[in-house]
């Protein structure tokens, strides 16, 4: 089960100059809320924003990360 | 080829639904009873625009969410579509609702005056997905 630690790291890798806050919202380890900010987002809609961060954990969604709820803004 | 090949029904009867419901909502559970705190954000959501919309349940086969985000390629549920077109999941129809954004995609007036609107809804007849059509 990943953690929020791991989250943050892989979503900071992934998105390009991306600062991530992630929280486990139960504390159950498997339903987590993103707040991601990156220019990377500039010019994209909020589908295709949300969608950058989720496809860092293609799969996952749905098993081992039951719930993920994103936030997204550019700097 | 005029013979349209329908190697998955289901995902076609799917793709039906989103183009005969101006406003679709994919969700666990049903408006009156969600079985899940985000479906039922969404449908708060879109309750409170007053806009009346179809909802279908997606618990009662896997395969609804297999083929649902095979077409709409979106991981979670729920899923709204307006005008066939995918609009998004609970963060962002929570987000467009606080902005007044949602009300604008699906043509409601947004607060202030709030009128419930006429109630014309589209046919009760498609069977497979057992869709739900409600006035707000």
């Amino acid at each position: 089960m990943p953690t929020t630690d791991e989250i943050k790291q892989r979503i900071e890798s992934a998105i390009p100059d991306a600062t991530a806050e992630v929280e486990d919202w139960t504390g159950g380890g498997d339903h987590f809320r993103a707040t991601v900010v990156s220019p990377a987002f500039a010019g994209l809609s909020r589908i295709q924003q949300h969608k950058l961060v989720m496809d860092v954990f293609a799969g996952e969604i749905g098993g081992s990360i039951h719930a993920f709820s994103v936030k997204t803004q550019t700097p | 080829m005029s013979e349209q090949q329908t190697e998955n029904p289901l995902r076609d009867a799917i793709a039906e639904a989103i183009r005969d419901n101006q406003v679709i909502l994919f969700m666990k559970g049903t408006p009156e009873m969600p079985a899940c705190g985000f479906s039922m954000r969404t449908v708060q959501a879109l309750q409170a625009t007053g806009a009346p919309f179809a909802a279908v349940d997606i618990l009662p086969d896997p395969r609804i969410r297999q083929e649902l985000s095979a077409l709409s390629n979106w991981p979670t549920i729920p899923q709204l579509f307006v005008g066939g077109e995918f609009l998004g999941g609970c963060d962002i129809v929570t987000e467009m609702y606080e902005s007044g954004e949602l009300h604008e995609a699906l043509g409601v007036e947004p607060p202030a005056g709030a009128d419930p609107g006429p109630g014309e809804t589209a046919d009760p007849g498609s069977a497979p997905l057992g869709i739900e059509n409600r006035l707000g």
